[in-house]
């Protein structure tokens, strides 16, 4: 078998592995999942009134408030399910399984690419879930074209893609599934301090890079373009670029890690 | 650097040819201490080969080199005809490895372990479930075949550890401490499956920290202590090497102990526990003729016992000395341990 059929062939095993693995204990992706849609329910009916309040000038419907929430809680829903991907990474390296699959002649990296397709996937149907919650409670769409929503999957998939990588790493660096889900945290925290619930310019001075320079607030900004026609700019190429830096920096740093010798 | 006394000189032929697993000089140590400190190993294809050591004496070091899961630091090593540091994939592809934590996918169902591993050798789909099913039959496990593995027993999950190590058909079979934890009768289960490995014409290295395995099961045995190989041959041949058979005298009263001792010259004292130890190979002449002498020095033991040489008596005269290379060990030996070797 070519070393390309061997990869494909072991890689799609893992997958199946994996998926099996989130098929039979779905609680800890539902649990993950939980978050942003608490989230969600919380700022529309609880603080809805005053968040509205201060978005498009003042005075705004709730539903405007709404609509402007649901692409960060989207993309907040992807940094929650990739903290299950570290988790479960994490578990994976310290079961003595690990080492069976080190010592059998399969694909080197099937294990990890197992995992971060399977990621993805989860990725994708987590947002799907709470995408039909946020429908369910009156979210829509204003203008978007079939282009942009094929765009819109296009850049949540590349979102998840960069996470994962990037928790696989944090997964493979932690001795236990404890360590991971705190190395992961920053994948759940960074979408509090973006422009998911807030405009920056609402935001005090000192703390609007902080909020405007990070990977989150770029990727929401060009999901709400893309959805509800709102100015993107530099934000699509920015939220590319971060996507794809992420996605490497994670991919070399998780096959340094793979490729050391275990402890 | 390569030591260069390599018995060829080819440099992909084996050094010695027919053998399963051969090795020269293998070293390894992590920051200053120093695991594995030249091991070298000749097993014949088809044989049952046991590492016996104590804990932290590298056994599972020598595993994990052997089976590619990490790199020797120096030395080299052949497995199943392939070198280590230049054919890992050869090597992968010719050995199952059961390691010391049991190597199953606890939340899957044994079945699903034992199909995915049959996927990962690249099995046809209907040959891997025929492969499957009849390994979980041999192995007792079609009860639990439907069972996450997590559910099972250590002696369970052993077994389909095996299991999942044969779905490749491996022609070198590594076993890190396969009884380690396991009940009586799971370890004698345990011994009944390593048999019939071997006369499937596999040849298996096992670790272990047990005597009676290593007597048991092996052909040949090598015993780890320090890092290095402190002797190595057959059972038999291990009980050679020590002068361990005597007939022991115990004595209830210190002051006839004392006497005998007088009297007996010949024999090792214990003054502990008032016992002599008299050298003999255990006949029937040899005891005659120690009775005898007993009679005629007018010596009457509370209790007389015979002791022939078994491996623990071998064991324990090769770790307890810090002469790894030394053929004929001595009893009397009380040179202080080697610096305590890295506890893995």
């Amino acid at each position: 078998m070519s070393s390309l059929a061997l990869a494909v062939r072991d890689s799609s095993t893992m997958l199946r592995r994996n998926l099996l693995h989130a098929r039979r204990y779905p609680s800890l992706t539902l649990n993950l999942l939980l978050t942003p849609v608490v989230l969600l329910l919380l700022f529309v009916y609880v603080f809805g009134d005053v968040m509205s309040a201060g978005i498009a000038g003042g005075g705004a419907d709730r539903s405007v408030y709404l609509a402007y929430l649901v692409p960060g809680i989207v993309m907040m829903t992807i940094g929650g399910t990739v903290v299950g991907t570290a988790v479960s990474v994490s578990n994976d390296m310290t079961e003595g399984i690990m080492a069976r699959f080190r010592t059998m002649a399969i694909h080197r990296g099937a294990v990890l690419v197992g995992h971060v397709i399977g990621s993805v996937v989860q990725s994708v149907m987590s947002v799907v879930l709470v995408g039909a919650v946020a429908v369910a409670i009156g979210f829509r769409s204003t203008d978007a074209t079939a282009l942009e929503w094929l765009a819109a999957f296009g850049l949540l998939a590349l979102v998840a893609l960069a996470l994962t990588w990037i928790a696989v790493g944090m997964g493979m660096v932690s001795p236990n599934a404890e360590a991971a889900s705190n190395n992961a945290l920053p994948l759940i925290v960074l979408p509090l301090i973006s422009s998911a619930f807030v405009p920056i310019d609402a935001m005090p001075g000192w703390f609007q890079p902080i909020a405007r320079y990070q990977p989150f607030t770029p990727a929401i900004e060009t999901l709400r373009g893309l959805l509800l026609g709102s100015e993107i700019g530099h934000n699509g190429w920015l939220a590319v670029a971060w996507c794809l830096a992420l996605s490497v920096l994670g991919y070399l740093w998780s096959k340094a890690v793979f490729n050391r010798d275990p402890k | 650097m390569r030591s260069s006394v390599m018995p060829t000189s080819s440099q992909d032929g084996p050094p010695q040819p027919s053998a399963a697993v051969s090795a020269l000089g293998l070293r390894k140590s992590y920051g200053d201490k120093t695991v594995l400190d030249g091991i070298d190993l000749h097993i014949p294809a088809g044989s049952v080969f046991a590492l016996l050591g104590p804990n932290g004496a590298g056994k599972t070091t020598t595993v994990h080199i052997l089976s590619t899961l990490i790199a020797a630091d120096g030395g080299r090593a052949q497995v199943a005809g392939h070198d280590l540091a230049g054919a890992p994939e050869g090597i992968r592809a010719a050995i199952g490895v059961t390691g010391q934590f049991s190597a199953v996918d606890g939340l899957i169902t044994g079945e699903e372990n034992m199909l995915l591993m049959a996927d990962l050798h690249h099995l046809p789909k209907a040959e891997g479930r025929r492969v499957t099913a009849e390994l979980l039959e041999r192995f007792d496990l079609v009860e639990a075949a439907r069972k996450p593995a997590q559910s099972y027993s250590g002696g369970m999950r052993r077994r389909l550890d095996i299991a999942m190590t044969l779905v490749g058909k491996p022609r070198v079979i590594f076993l890190d401490e396969p009884t380690t934890g396991l009940d009586p009768r799971s370890r004698h289960n345990m011994w009944q499956i390593i048999r019939e490995l071997v006369s499937d014409g596999v040849t298996v290295f096992l670790t272990t920290q047990y005597l009676e395995e290593a007597d048991q099961l092996a052909d040949r045995i090598a015993v780890l202590h320090g890092g290095r190989i402190a002797a190595q041959g057959t059972a038999e041949e291990l009980k050679r090497l020590i002068p361990g058979g005597h007939v022991r005298l115990r004595f209830a009263d210190p002051s006839a102990y004392r006497s005998a001792a007088g009297a007996l010259r010949e024999a090792t004292r214990d003054d502990e526990s008032l016992a002599l130890r008299i050298p003999s190979d255990g006949s029937q002449r040899e005891l005659r003729s120690v009775l005898d002498w007993l009679d005629s020095a007018g010596i009457e033991a509370d209790e007389l016992t015979v002791h022939t040489p078994d491996l623990d008596d071998v064991f324990f005269a090769l770790t307890g000395t810090d002469r790894p290379h030394q053929p004929h060990p001595s009893h009397q030996s009380n040179t202080p341990d080697q610096p305590e070797e890295a506890v893995r």
